[in-house]
């Protein structure tokens, strides 16, 4: 039995009219097949069959989004194709935000593949190649001829339940997912060939772009820190001894939020460390010299700031992804500022 | 200078009543090897196993890996500072066990002893599990401490394996290697045309058991320095490192680093391997500072058009790969770095905790944190329990019902190693 799609398009390309007709509200075109969907029903022949083209103009998406995209959805979930396929929309910047936007919709509501096509610089690319599969095109519709087979084998694969390739072989724009495969050659001699050739001024390619850093402006300083509550955060894993929130060695999945009211020092007794990527011994003889509460609660009697928050933040930075780390971040500077935390002294190890 | 590997393929390892290797077959007996082990008196007790290549064995914690080599002929011998008195090494013939390793084990040192799996998905992710492997597992006395712990293990390793290889003295190796090391002075003349490229050797030494040892000395403190690549094959570089498995350059990558091999055999014919500048990787950032600034001098001084860098471990070592790269590159010596990354189990987050602009040519050697699941072995030598705490495993790495461990990649041996050991890479996609 062939696989039932729906194909999404603009009033351009349905043959509406151009900038002047842009503000069309969204048409059902059931049993349907039309623009660039002949190209690709032709190509699937009897495997594939598009059974509804779906068509909005560019400014009435752009600009009623919501409404659009409910009504088009209820079609979809009325209609219950096993695939979306929208465009392509070549570098059409508005019909590429919409492509983006429904494929992104239908697979989040319907969990079907969705698959669209656009130009590199298409801002749709930009917004939605990381959720979406979007093929490259050339920048006009003059690149159609080469688009349609390589849309229609993909979409094929995709109902297939067949492995993808990568971008290279499959033409999809990389959506940011780093992936081990094996070599022939061992990792030295390609770093020797790859030096070789950035020698001979040959073009070389990187295994790995630098990825590009969140610089985060420090903030400003305390004005009164002498009436400032500050807090204790670790990536250095202290927690209370049993690590009641089974903090992992490594990678942590979770940050814990512990009780130190009326704690005074830190003692191996009561505070252990988890992490996995130093040498414990030194930690769990003094638990401060990871986490410095003495150090602080001696300041906060001297009167040089004005209090400890009672809770400190732990997590183990051993390996611990970035993604991750960042999330940890967000959420206990939210956790501090309701509880009006000034500052925070951060250790890592 | 030149340093010829004779190299016996090993087939087996077995215990005997006499310890002897004939026909490609070590056998080792149990007594004389622990008793020449326990002439050390931190050690209580030492037992060994044997692992072998397809079969269903799971060595865990693996603290460290060495291949056994013995020197027959030239000055000093294998280990300087351990095994050997730390006469230079790197000259005359030095016996091979290939295909054939010690893995030390026993009670776990730290959090950063690794799996090695004989077959099935984890055997992939590392050369070992081809090898045939003879385990010590070792017990120390009590109350050593963990410091002292480490040193025993260490040095036992190093022992057994230069044990192993002496007991094919006075046989002829099924094949020989011989590497030429001319004076830096004469490769000008030598090799007008090729382009000069130095190794920039990053060790691991930042203390509290990050550590590796240059003919007995640990590297920590030291100034970057000129070696021989032929002392490194010699042993003059080993591991004390308790790092994340994945990632930490065991002994057997320094007695095989893979660049140096590489370089070595390509010396001549499509670049002048212009020298090894060994470097180290401090906790403390003046020493990253000193450590760079003083490689990529050394560098200059040796007239170098490229430089090849290798990291160890992760984090801010990734500070030191940067500098190095730098520092380099603002002298005018054009850089590749070798290194692996932590991108989350999914791979979309940054894997590098630092980075430069100049580097610009990099090989990475996978993703630490991707997830597996390995097959239950039917048997495991070592503690199993052991994955619950090291690095890349959890409190819930073992699967109670079918006996499967799953760990991040990051908890086996040398499986991401970045000197560029094995044969893996990361795409994007």
């Amino acid at each position: 039995m062939a696989k039932r799609v729906v194909h999404y398009i603009n009033q351009f390309y349905a043959g509406i009219g151009g900038e002047e007709k842009a503000d069309q509200t969204p048409i059902l075109k059931k049993g349907e097949v039309v623009g660039p969907g002949q190209a690709l029903q032709a190509l699937w022949k009897d495997d594939v069959e598009i059974i509804a083209t779906i068509v909005c103009g560019d400014s009435y998406f752009a600009d009623n989004q919501d409404a659009a995209l409910a009504t088009i959805l209820g079609w979809m979930e009325e209609l219950k194709p096993d695939a979306l396929v929208a465009g392509p929309a070549f570098n059409a910047g508005r019909y590429g935000l919409a492509c983006g936007t429904l494929c992104d919709a239908v697979a989040a509501k319907l969990q079907i593949p969705v698959v669209t096509a656009m130009y590199k610089e298409n801002p749709g690319t930009e917004m939605f190649h990381k959720t979406v599969y979007i093929l490259e095109t050339g920048i006009s519709a003059t690149s159609m001829r080469q688009t349609a087979p390589k849309m229609a084998a993909f979409v094929k694969k995709l109902l297939a339940g067949e492995p993808i390739g990568f971008p290279e072989e499959e033409g999809y724009f990389p959506q940011g997912y780093r992936v081990n495969v094996f070599t022939e050659k061992n990792g030295a001699e390609r770093g020797v060939d790859l030096l070789l050739k950035k020698l001979k001024g040959e073009p070389f390619e990187t295994e790995l772009p630098m990825p590009v850093f969140d610089r985060v402006a420090p903030a400003p300083a305390i004005a009164d820190i002498q009436h400032a509550k500050i807090a204790l955060v670790t990536s250095g894993g202290i927690v209370p001894t049993g690590n009641p929130d089974r903090i992992e060695s490594a990678n942590a999945s979770k940050f814990g939020k512990y009780d130190i009211s009326g704690v005074e020092d830190l003692t191996g007794e009561q505070f252990i460390t988890v992490h996995g990527g130093y040498d414990p011994v030194y930690a769990l003889e003094d638990p401060d010299r990871v986490l410095p509460l003495d150090a602080v609660r001696e300041l906060e009697k001297e009167g040089k700031i004005g209090s400890l928050f009672n809770y400190f933040y732990a997590t183990v930075g051993n390996t611990t992804a970035v993604s991750r780390a960042e999330k940890y971040g967000e959420a206990i500077a939210q956790d501090m500022l309701k509880n009006g935390v000034q500052g925070a002294i951060l250790t890592s190890t | 200078m030149q340093l010829t590997l004779g190299k016996f393929f090993v087939k087996d390892i077995q215990f005997a009543d006499q310890s002897s290797y004939k026909d490609g077959v070590v056998y080792v007996s149990k007594k004389e090897l622990a008793a020449y082990l326990m002439e050390d008196d931190t050690i209580k007790a030492v037992d060994f196993d044997i692992a072998r290549p397809g079969e269903s064995v799971r060595i865990v914690p693996v603290k460290d890996i060495i291949q056994p080599r013995y020197k027959v002929e030239g000055p000093g011998q294998v280990f300087p500072g351990f095994v050997g008195d730390v006469e230079t090494v790197g000259e005359g013939v030095t016996h091979v066990l290939e295909d054939c390793c010690v893995a030390t084990s026993g009670h776990i040192v730290a959090f950063q002893e690794g799996i090695i799996d004989m077959s099935g998905l984890g055997a992939q992710y590392n050369s070992f599990s081809k090898m045939c492997i003879l385990v010590p597992l070792i017990e120390p006395v009590e109350g050593l401490g963990k410091h002292n712990h480490e040193a025993t293990v260490r040095v036992a390793g190093l022992k057994t394996a230069a044990y192993l290889a002496s007991l094919t003295k006075g046989q002829t190796p099924d094949e020989s290697e011989t590497f030429t090391v001319e004076p830096t002075t004469e490769l000008g003349k030598f090799h007008p045309d090729l382009p000069k490229i130095v190794y920039v050797y990053m060790i691991q030494t930042q203390g509290l058991m990050h550590d590796s040892y240059v003919y007995g000395l640990n590297g920590k403190g030291m100034v970057s320095t000129i070696v021989s690549p032929l002392e490194i094959l010699d042993g003059a570089v080993v591991s004390g490192n308790c790092a994340a498995p994945g990632h930490k350059n065991a002994t057997i990558h320094h007695q095989c680093n893979p660049v140096i091999l590489d370089m070595l055999r390509r010396h001549g014919k499509d670049l002048c391997f212009a020298g090894v500048i060994l470097t180290n990787e401090s906790a403390m950032l003046t020493d990253k500072k000193r450590g760079a600034y003083y490689a990529s001098n050394l560098a200059k001084l040796l007239g170098a058009d490229g430089a090849v860098i290798t990291e160890e471990g992760g984090g801010n070592p990734e500070t030191d790969l940067m500098l190095n790269c730098k520092h380099l590159e603002n002298k005018g010596i054009k850089t590749v770095l070798i290194t692996d990354e932590y991108a989350g189990r999914d791979g979309a987050s940054q894997g590098l905790a630092d980075v430069t602009a100049e580097a610009d040519c990099v090989v990475t050697n996978g993703n630490g944190n991707q997830f597996v699941r390995l097959p239950k072995m039917d048997e495991v030598i070592g503690d199993l329990e052991t994955v619950k705490v090291i690095t890349g495993g959890s409190s819930t790495a073992i699967d109670e019902k079918d006996g499967s461990v799953s760990v991040e990649i990051a908890a086996i041996m040398g499986s991401c190693c970045e000197l560029g050991y094995e044969k893996m890479t990361t795409k994007l996609r």
